[in-house]
């Protein structure tokens, strides 16, 4: 049995998580602070990748990167590679889609923050970033790692938009998901179910670990 | 210290329109729950920004909207002790403390733990900690960061009662070996009374007396002053003569007063602890269909025109007739003038 798929599928899902808990941390702490009538339409924009089918968002990806487009047409001139259909682009479709999860865990966990905290630190004479780094993160920390977890599993289920940017090469861009579809399609019933039972025992495995930490967070 | 504070602060339910100087080394502001006096606080240690207005402190301008001046609070160097004193709860008692330190030169901090009675607790992470020693640990961590300043916004009132007078002379012996200006922010008068000689009087979003903490109390000015201060009496009046009054809201009694009673003058209060019993002639009020209730220590005397006596009692005194005498007093001079 080819692993490929398997190692495939988490390399995309942990590098896009890694990209995603930055840009979404740092995009609630930023909205969190706007005014209410931006903050209301921000909030709605970046929310959209949550609730629209994965295929528009990978239609818009490709009206975006694929070679004959705007941005794709540029990175092909100057780096003579494209955006489509390497095992990495991969990571345009999951991260786009798991933003919203991340983003709306640490928005929720950045507004319990007691902001008192802040405020003394700030008497305390501390900076932003200590302030931001060593007492709001800590003081949110199981909200936001959960939101992680809950994005990882998300991005490693990924098929529609994946499938659409990244395309199905077998050893070169085929993830779990796309290689069920594959074998099934082609009647390896055997071994399609091999990897459903891979995918079902990952999923699973995360979906304990957030549970773990919800009832920490509960008892704290 | 001299403490200059002259700012404006437009909410969509309420207005903060603060003016007061004052120096000395204990400032308290009193005023009710909600009156603003927190907010005030807050705009001192940079924490909210005032819409217009000026904050001095000895000579330097912390705030200036018409300059364009706002100093950060992290450069103000004002020490704020939080009503639940907003330890940071992952770190331990140890932790705090030097995250107070960071600002400032280094001390011996495992002197400092153990001369506040924190050593036992010093691996203790803030949530395992008692009342008392969450506050000295925030008092700590201020105090290590060298404050010029030092804001209190009511420190006690997260505490039980027995807790509280313990911890409040605590507090006075901490501060009086610590030559700094302290600000305390309280609605308690017995709290403001007890630690400050200068005082503020805050009523909705407004200053309505100030001055030393004695004077205010004797000689509060107004109405609303008044009540803040803990007078339970208060009564419209209409001028009879330079010197007497009669009071509408206690059966139209004529009272004689010592000060003279000016055009400005609408109304007096008379302190509660302030009557005589059993002394007819000047003032002399009598006690008719009276009610009588009980405390530990006081008698709580309901006249039928409205007036309220406390009457100090000794634990276990039964109640009898003799306790209230046929008539009570009041000196001239210890009925209060005030204008609405």
């Amino acid at each position: 049995m080819d692993l490929f798929p398997l190692y495939n599928s988490l390399r995309i899902a942990f590098i896009s998580t890694a990209v995603i808990f930055v840009i979404g941390i740092a995009a609630a702490w930023y909205v969190m602070r706007l005014p209410r009538a931006v903050k209301g339409i921000l909030d709605c924009i970046l929310t959209l990748p949550l609730v629209l089918p994965p295929t528009v968002v990978g239609y818009l990806l490709l009206r975006l990167l694929g070679p004959r487009r705007p941005v794709g047409a540029w990175f092909l001139s100057v780096f003579d590679t494209k955006l489509t259909m390497n095992w990495w682009s991969a990571i345009f479709s999951t991260s786009v889609v798991i933003f919203p999860l991340m983003y709306r865990t640490a928005r929720g966990a950045f507004e319990s923050f007691d902001l008192t905290l802040s405020d003394a630190g700030k008497t305390l004479g501390l900076g932003n970033a200590y302030i931001f780094f060593r007492v709001v993160m800590p003081f949110c920390s199981t909200g936001i790692i959960a939101g992680a977890v809950l994005s990882f599993a998300r991005a490693l289920g990924e098929y529609g938009a994946t499938t659409m940017i990244a395309g199905y090469t077998p050893g070169k861009t085929a993830t779990i998901s796309t290689t069920v579809y594959q074998l099934w399609r082609t009647n390896n019933d055997a071994l399609a179910f091999r990897w459903v039972l891979i995918n079902i025992a990952i999923s699973a495995v995360v979906l304990l670990v957030i549970n773990c930490f919800e009832t920490k967070r509960k008892r704290a | 210290m001299s403490v200059d504070v002259n700012v404006k602060k437009k909410y969509s339910d309420f207005e903060l329109d603060v003016s007061f100087s004052v120096t000395g080394s204990r400032i308290g502001i009193l005023g009710a729950s909600g009156c603003g006096k927190t907010l005030t606080l807050r705009a001192i240690a940079g924490l909210m920004h005032p819409d217009e207005g000026m904050i001095r402190l000895n000579e330097r301008v912390v705030f200036d909207s018409s300059q364009k001046i706002n100093i950060k609070p992290q450069k103000r160097n004002i020490g704020y002790l939080f009503q639940e004193y907003a330890l940071f709860p992952n770190m331990t008692v140890k932790g705090n403390i030097e995250a107070g330190m960071l600002g400032s030169s280094s001390k011996d901090i495992d002197e400092l733990l153990k001369k506040y009675g924190l050593w036992d607790v010093i691996d203790h992470r803030p949530d395992s900690l008692s009342g008392g020693q969450k506050q000295r640990c925030a008092l700590l961590r201020m105090l290590v960061s060298d404050p010029q300043l030092i804001l209190l916004d009511e420190p006690f009132s997260a505490m039980d009662a027995h807790l509280r007078e313990k911890m409040r002379l605590e507090l006075i012996s901490i501060l009086d070996g610590y030559d700094r200006t302290v600000i305390l922010v309280s609605h308690d008068r017995d709290e403001i009374y007890q630690m400050c000689d200068h005082l503020v009087l805050m009523d909705n979003g407004k200053v309505i007396a100030r001055g030393a903490t004695e004077d205010v109390f004797k000689n509060p000015g107004t109405v609303a002053a008044a009540r803040l201060t803990g007078c339970k009496n208060i009564s419209a009046i209409v001028k009879m003569g330079d010197h007497n009054v009669r009071a509408l809201a206690w059966n139209n009694i004529e009272l004689e007063t010592a000060d003279v009673i000016t055009e400005d003058i609408t109304h007096i209060g008379i302190r509660a602890h302030d009557f005589i019993p059993q002394k007819t002639g000047k003032n002399a009020i009598r006690c008719q269909k009276t009610t009588v209730s009980r405390l530990p220590f006081e008698w709580y005397v309901t006249l039928d025109n409205g007036l309220w006596w406390k009457y100090p009692r000794q634990l276990g005194e039964p109640y009898s007739d003799s306790v209230v005498p046929p008539y009570i007093s009041i000196e001239p001079d210890k009925i209060i003038l005030l204008s609405d």
